[in-house]
C-alpha cells in the first residue's frame, strides 16, 4: 500500500494527554500532541534530521509533511488495515466533489453576473470540511466564516438552497436575506456564516457552552459538539485567544479548526504572525494542539475523530491546525497576484480530490466507473441547483421589513391571536405570560 | 406571631410565588427584627391597620423588601423589614427590583443564566445579582474573565443554540469592546437567517453618567443602540419599570439592551402589590405618562424622568402644567403616545443625558415633525448633555449633565415665557 500521500496504511491514534498541570515548554512539546499528525512528536523524535523546519521559509509546511510521510513508513503497525470502508470512501469522495463542483459553478455564475457582492470560494480546502463535518451528527453545530458554502453543503444544507441564497432568491436557505457570507440553517445547525473574522469563534464557544449547560443544568442527554472553522489570519485576533481561554477554563465541547491556507487576502501568514505555528497556541491555554496535513482528507478525518470524541466525552476543547491551501484567490474580486505560482503549483499537485481518488483505486475500494458516476451525479445536482435558483422568484417587496425581530411587539402572540402586550390585562398579576 | 389586620394579609392574588406565600403564612416574623416586630404588634393591637400603615410610612421612611435567597430555614436578622401586611404603599429600591426580577425569571425558566464580571462571588459589581450565586450555583451565575468580546460572543452563541443568557456589562461603556457581537451577531441574526435563528439575549448594565467617574465611564448609549434595527432598547426609571421591563426583556425572544442607571440603583419608589407578582411584566415599546398635563410635553428616560418630574413641580408653581412622558423603551420608540401628547399640549421638550448630536431627542423631534407638525405651537426644545466628553471636576460635571433648571428653562421657552438660554458648555 504505497500511496504516495498517505504512507503506511495505519495511523494509530495514541492516547491524548492534555496538560493539566503547569509544564515546561519542553514537556509541552512532548506531551501535548502525541498524535501522529503533529509536528511536536516530530520534533522530539526526529531531532537528528538536518532539515528542521525553518519557519521563515515558505516551504516549511511542505517540509514537515514530507518528513511526516517518511516517518510513517517506519510505523510498526501492520500495513494492511484500511482507514475507511468503501461506503465511507464514496461518501467522502462525493462530498468533496460536491464542494469542488459547486464552487466552480459559483465562479461561473459570478462571472455571468448572476451572483454578486462578495463570494469567497473554498477550492482546495475541501478535505478539511469533509474530513471534519462528515463525522458529525445532525444536532452538532458548525460555525464558519465567510468562506462557508462548503461547510453548509457538508453539513447537509441542500445545494439548491445554497445556490438560491447566492443568487439572492426567496427560496434560498435564508430567503435571500443573508447572502454568500451568512449561511444559516437551523435545521442542520449551521450557525453562520460571519463576515468578521473571529466573530464566529465566540459564537461557536457559546453553542458549546449551551451543549454543556443542557447536560449539566437542564439534565438533558446531550453530547453535542461544536466545530468552529476559521483561518490563519483569525489566529492573531483577540477573540480567538479569549475563547481558547474560556473554552479550556470551562471544558467546553468544542473543536477549534484552523484552516491555515497561509494567506489572509494578500497578507502572508508568516509576515503577520510572530510564531506561525498555530497549533502551539493550544497548549498555552491548556488544550492539546494538533497540526495535520489538510490536503489529505483521511489524515484530517483521523485527527477529527479524536478531537470530536474528546469533546463528546467532556474532556474539553482541542485546537487543530490544518495545513491547507486555497486554489483561487481570497474572493472572486481578488486578482491574486501576490502568491508565488510555484507555491500554487506545489499545492495543486496535492489536490485532495486526486489524492482520495488515488487512495480509493489503490485500495480497490471502488472502480473508476463508480467514481465517474458520482461525478456525473454531482454535476447534475449542481446544474439542477442553478436551474432551480434561476427559476426562483426574487424576494417580494414585503419581505424587506420581515424578520427584524422574532417578536416585533414583545414576547408573543397570546391565545386569542393578538399581541400579548396589547392585552390590557397584560401587566396584572394574573396575566399568564 | 401573626399580625391581625382587617384586610387579608396578602394583598396579592393567586399566582404569587410559593416563596412569597410561605413567607406570609409563616409570618413576617422571619424577616423582621424582634424589637421592631414587637413594636408592630403592639401598635397594631392598639390601632386600625390604616393608621398603622401611614404612621409607619412616616416613621420608618424608606424600607426595602429583601426578596431572595432566603429559604425559610434561613433566618436573617433583618436588615430590611417586610411590609406585606398592607396592599398599597410598599417601597422598593431599583436594585431590589432588578434583583427580584432576575431571581424570579431564573427560577421560572432553567434556561436563563447570568454571566458577567463579578456577578457571582462578588454579588454583582453594584450588588444587583446579590444572592443569586448562592441560590442557583456557579453553572447559572457565571463569573467571566475580563473579556467582553469573548463572553458576549459566547452569550450570543448560547442564545443561538437555545439558552436565554443575561449578559451583564459592568457599565455599558465596556460594551464597546463587545459591540461587534451585540450588533453583528445578535441584532442582525434574525434578519440574516430569515427568522431561523432568534437570539433571546439580554444585555444589561448601568448606562450614562455616574458621579465623578470621568469621561470613559460616563457615556450614554441609548442613541447608539437605539439606531440599530434588530435590537430592543429599554431604559427603566422606577422600580416598577425596572422589574417589569427586565422580566419582559428576559422573556423576549429578541436581543434586548437594558440600560440601567447607577445613581438610580439606591433610590426607592413606591410600588403596588401587582408589581410584586411574579408574572408582572411591562410591554416593550410602550411609554408611560408619569404626570398628566396640558401645556407642554416633556419626554425623558432613566434618571432624567426624576428631574423632569421635579421640573414639573416648579413649572406648576408658574402655572405651566407639564405632561411628563417616561419613554421606558428607546427602541421601539412609542411615537403614538408622544404624538398624542403633543397634539394635546402643542409643545415638546425632549430631555436626555447623552450627547446632543444624533441623540434620542433628535429622533423624537423628527418623529413629531413627521406626524404632528401642524399641532406644534413652538419649536421643539432639546435638552441633552454637553457636547463634550464628561469632565471630572464636580462643577464641570454638573454643567455637562442636564439639571432641573435647564428643563424648567426649556419648558418656559417652549411656552414663550422666558428668553434666557441655558448656559452652553
Amino acid at each position: 500500500m504505497a500511496s504516495s500521500f498517505l504512507s503506511s496504511g495505519i495511523i494509530q491514534p495514541l492516547p491524548l494527554r492534555s496538560p493539566d498541570k503547569p509544564q515546561t515548554l519542553f514537556d509541552h512539546l512532548k506531551t501535548t500532541s502525541t498524535f501522529l499528525g503533529s509536528t511536536s512528536k516530530l520534533r522530539s523524535v526526529s531531532l537528528s534530521k538536518p532539515n528542521l523546519p525553518n519557519p521563515h521559509r515558505r516551504s516549511t509546511v511542505v517540509a514537515v509533511s514530507d518528513v511526516l510521510k517518511e516517518k510513517k513508513t517506519k510505523s510498526a503497525a501492520s500495513s494492511s488495515q484500511l482507514l475507511i470502508t468503501r461506503e465511507e470512501g464514496l461518501e467522502l469522495y462525493e462530498d468533496m466533489v460536491l464542494g469542488r463542483a459547486f464552487e466552480d459553478m459559483c465562479a461561473q455564475m459570478y462571472y455571468r453576473g448572476k451572483m454578486f457582492g462578495f463570494v469567497h470560494l473554498y477550492n482546495g480546502q475541501e478535505a478539511v470540511s469533509t474530513g471534519f463535518i462528515k463525522l458529525l451528527k445532525k444536532e452538532d453545530c458548525v460555525v464558519s466564516t465567510y468562506r462557508d458554502h462548503v461547510h453548509a453543503l457538508s453539513k447537509g444544507v441542500p445545494a439548491r438552497a445554497v445556490m438560491s441564497e447566492l443568487f439572492g432568491k426567496a427560496t434560498g436557505c435564508c430567503r435571500g436575506q443573508g447572502g454568500s457570507m451568512h449561511m444559516f440553517s437551523k435545521e442542520h445547525n449551521v450557525l453562520g456564516g460571519f463576515a468578521f473574522i473571529g466573530e464566529g469563534i465566540p459564537v461557536a464557544t457559546g453553542a458549546a457552552f449551551t451543549s454543556k449547560y443542557k447536560r449539566e443544568v437542564l439534565k438533558e442527554d446531550c453530547d453535542e459538539v461544536t466545530l468552529a472553522f476559521f483561518g490563519d489570519g483569525t489566529c492573531n485576533n483577540g477573540q480567538f485567544f479569549e475563547c481558547l481561554n474560556m473554552a479550556s477554563l470551562w471544558k467546553l465541547p468544542i473543536v477549534f479548526v484552523v484552516e491555515n491556507n497561509l494567506w489572509a487576502i494578500g497578507m502572508s501568514h508568516l509576515r503577520a504572525t510572530s510564531d506561525p505555528e498555530i497549533w502551539k497556541k493550544g497548549p498555552a491555554f491548556g488544550m492539546p494542539g494538533f497540526h495535520v496535513d489538510g490536503m489529505d482528507v483521511l489524515k484530517v478525518r483521523e485527527v477529527a475523530k479524536e478531537a470530536i470524541q474528546r469533546a463528546r466525552r467532556g474532556e474539553g476543547p482541542t485546537l487543530v491546525e490544518c495545513e491547507t491551501y486555497r486554489f483561487r484567490g481570497h474572493s472572486l474580486a481578488d486578482p491574486d497576484e501576490l502568491r508565488d505560482p510555484a507555491e500554487k503549483a506545489h499545492y495543486a499537485a496535492r489536490d485532495p480530490l486526486t489524492a482520495l481518488k488515488k487512495y480509493i483505486f489503490d485500495n480497490k475500494l471502488a472502480s473508476e466507473a463508480e467514481l465517474k458516476a458520482i461525478e456525473k451525479k454531482i454535476d447534475e445536482v449542481v446544474e439542477e441547483s442553478v436551474e432551480f435558483a434561476d427559476a426562483s422568484p426574487p424576494p417580494p417587496r414585503s419581505q424587506l421589513l420581515e424578520n427584524v425581530f422574532a417578536d416585533p411587539k414583545g414576547f408573543g402572540i397570546g391565545p386569542d391571536g393578538s399581541y400579548r402586550c396589547e392585552d390590557p390585562k397584560f401587566t396584572e398579576g394574573t396575566a399568564h405570560v | 406571631m401573626a399580625l391581625q389586620t382587617n384586610k387579608p394579609l396578602n394583598g396579592r392574588r393567586r399566582g404569587q410565588s410559593k416563596r412569597d406565600q410561605a413567607t406570609l403564612q409563616n409570618g413576617v416574623v422571619w424577616t423582621i427584627t424582634a424589637p421592631f416586630a414587637l413594636y408592630l404588634a403592639d401598635q397594631t393591637l392598639r390601632r386600625s391597620s390604616a393608621q398603622v400603615r401611614s404612621e409607619e410610612a412616616k416613621m420608618l421612611g424608606i424600607v426595602s423588601r429583601k426578596v431572595l435567597g432566603q429559604s425559610l430555614g434561613r433566618i436573617r436578622p433583618a436588615v430590611w423589614a417586610l411590609r406585606n401586611y398592607s396592599s398599597a404603599e410598599k417601597q422598593m429600591t431599583v436594585r431590589d427590583a432588578l434583583n427580584s426580577a432576575l431571581d424570579e425569571e431564573m427560577s421560572a425558566d432553567p434556561k436563563v443564566f447570568l454571566m458577567g464580571e463579578e456577578v457571582g462571588e462578588y454579588q454583582g459589581a453594584y450588588k444587583i445579582s446579590k444572592g443569586l450565586l448562592e441560590k442557583y450555583g456557579p453553572e447559572r451565575v457565571l463569573d467571566t474573565p475580563i473579556t467582553e468580546a469573548g463572553f458576549t460572543g459566547i452569550g450570543v452563541g448560547a442564545a443561538y443554540y437555545g439558552l436565554k443568557p443575561v449578559v451583564e456589562f459592568m457599565t455599558f461603556n465596556f460594551s464597546m469592546q463587545a459591540i461587534d457581537h451585540i450588533i453583528n451577531s445578535a441584532a442582525k441574526s434574525n434578519y440574516m437567517s430569515a427568522g431561523q435563528i432568534s437570539v433571546p439575549i439580554v444585555f444589561r448594565g448601568p448606562n450614562g453618567a455616574a458621579a465623578g467617574v470621568g469621561a470613559q465611564h460616563s457615556q450614554c448609549y441609548a442613541a447608539w443602540y437605539g439606531s440599530c434595527p434588530g435590537l430592543k432598547v429599554l431604559s427603566p426609571y422606577s422600580s416598577e419599570d425596572a422589574r417589569g421591563l427586565l422580566k419582559a426583556a428576559i422573556r423576549d425572544p429578541d436581543p434586548v439592551i437594558f440600560l440601567e442607571n447607577e445613581l438610580l440603583y439606591g433610590e426607592s419608589f413606591p410600588i403596588s402589590a401587582e408589581v410584586l407578582d411574579s408574572s408582572f411584566c411591562l410591554p416593550i415599546g410602550k411609554a408611560k405618562i408619569e404626570r398628566e398635563g396640558r401645556d407642554v410635553t416633556i419626554t425623558a428616560f432613566s434618571k432624567m424622568v426624576g428631574f423632569a418630574l421635579k421640573a414639573a413641580d416648579i413649572l406648576a408653581k408658574d402655572g405651566i402644567s407639564a405632561e411628563i412622558i417616561n419613554l421606558r423603551s428607546i427602541r421601539p420608540l412609542d411615537t403614538p403616545t408622544i404624538n398624542a401628547s403633543v397634539r394635546k399640549t402643542n409643545r415638546l421638550v425632549t430631555v436626555e443625558e447623552g450627547f446632543p448630536q444624533h441623540g434620542v431627542g433628535a429622533e423624537i423631534c423628527m418623529a413629531v415633525v413627521e406626524e404632528s407638525f401642524g399641532y406644534l405651537d413652538a419649536p421643539v426644545e432639546r435638552i441633552a448633555g454637553a457636547d463634550v466628553p464628561m469632565p471630572y471636576a464636580a462643577n464641570l460635571e454638573r454643567m455637562a449633565v442636564p439639571q432641573i433648571e435647564d428643563i424648567v428653562r426649556a419648558a418656559k421657552r417652549a411656552c414663550y415665557r422666558s428668553t434666557a438660554m441655558a448656559a452652553t458648555a
